[in-house]
């Protein structure tokens, strides 16, 4: 069985807490960087990521894009929506058509 | 486009031949991999541009909701009613086949049954703000993990995608001119090389009468 987790800063993800996700609050890129690394080795399917942390570890999380498992999906924060989210769809028309002809 | 360096040979003839027939073969069958799931990630993207639309629009409507809570509420105490969630989610992952691409389909497990149980504290010390977060946070979760799900999808097949259109470019624009102007190339040699044959055997021939007349 799998796990599913939410990082991010503690007021945009507190919420999901309640519906049984897992949080991880946190705001520095570095200790977020560790953070990722060792949810996506602990079970975790799917995690959620600020937008804001997101913009922060691109490497990292690029580095799951073409892994099974975790599914690393953007949410926008309390902070509004930056739209890094759709540009992550863009990217994989991109990479598969080789251009955008969704828009 | 160069031809491969090969000995104008029969033998290799025949080899070139029973390989371009392979790599033609083979062109054709990635190349409807390629157009069937071309045609399955396009329906994918969409959902999964729709889908995020949806849970972007919720998640920030979720979040204006907390922001009064916050704002009404001691920090302490929205911390503390939120601090030992009831409901635990689990997911279970089968996989499902599409065009080779192994795709995850997740199977959300809750705890507990009761769906009241997302609210993990008592009414009496929390304001209603609150409560309409998480009851609007429940109501996208499915479509949260939906989402998780189709565009993980679209990630592991975008790259499959492009996988395989650059190997259909490989065979169509490399491989397969190769070896057909080579299968000319030495089909040509291998012509010439019976033409003058030919021609030295009717000089032979040519020659020996001349002999033969010059005796008689």
């Amino acid at each position: 069985m799998y796990k599913v987790a939410v990082m991010g800063d503690l007021d945009s993800i507190v919420g999901l807490s309640a519906l049984g996700l897992e949080i991880f609050p946190t705001e520095q890129a570095d200790e977020a960087a560790r953070l990722l690394k060792q949810l996506a080795g602990s079970g975790y399917a799917v995690i959620y990521v600020t937008e804001a942390l997101a913009a922060s570890i691109p490497e990292e999380i690029a580095r799951y894009r073409y892994e099974r498992v975790p599914a690393i999906i953007l949410i926008p924060g309390i902070g509004g929506n930056t739209g890094a989210g759709l540009e992550n769809v863009r990217v994989s028309v991109e990479k598969a058509v080789g251009m955008d002809i969704l828009n | 486009m160069a031809i491969l360096n090969v000995n104008p040979t029969r033998m290799e003839l025949q080899g070139l031949k029973r390989k371009l027939v392979t790599a033609r073969r083979g062109h054709k069958l990635l190349k409807d991999k390629r157009d069937e799931l071309m045609r399955i990630f396009l329906e994918m993207v969409r959902e999964n541009r729709a889908l995020r639309v949806e849970v972007e629009a919720a998640l920030t409507a979720s979040n204006r909701h907390m922001a009064v809570a916050r704002g009404v509420m001691p920090r302490e105490a929205l911390d503390a009613a939120l601090m030992l969630p009831k409901q635990a989610l689990e997911l279970e992952i089968t996989e499902k086949n599409v065009m080779s691409v192994l795709i995850p389909v997740y199977q959300a497990k809750f705890r507990t049954a009761d769906e009241n149980d997302i609210y993990s504290y008592g009414y009496a010390f929390t304001s209603s703000d609150l409560d309409d977060a998480v009851a609007s946070l429940a109501d996208v979760l499915p479509k949260l993990i939906r989402l998780a799900e189709v565009e993980k999808s679209c990630q592991l097949m975008a790259a499959e995608i492009e996988k395989t259109r650059r190997r259909v470019n490989a065979l169509e624009h490399v491989m397969i001119p190769q070896y057909e102007e080579t299968i000319r190339y030495i089909t040509m040699k291998l012509d010439e090389n019976e033409r003058s044959a030919t021609t030295r055997l009717m000089k032979v021939k040519d020659m020996m009468l001349q002999a033969a007349h010059e005796y008689a």
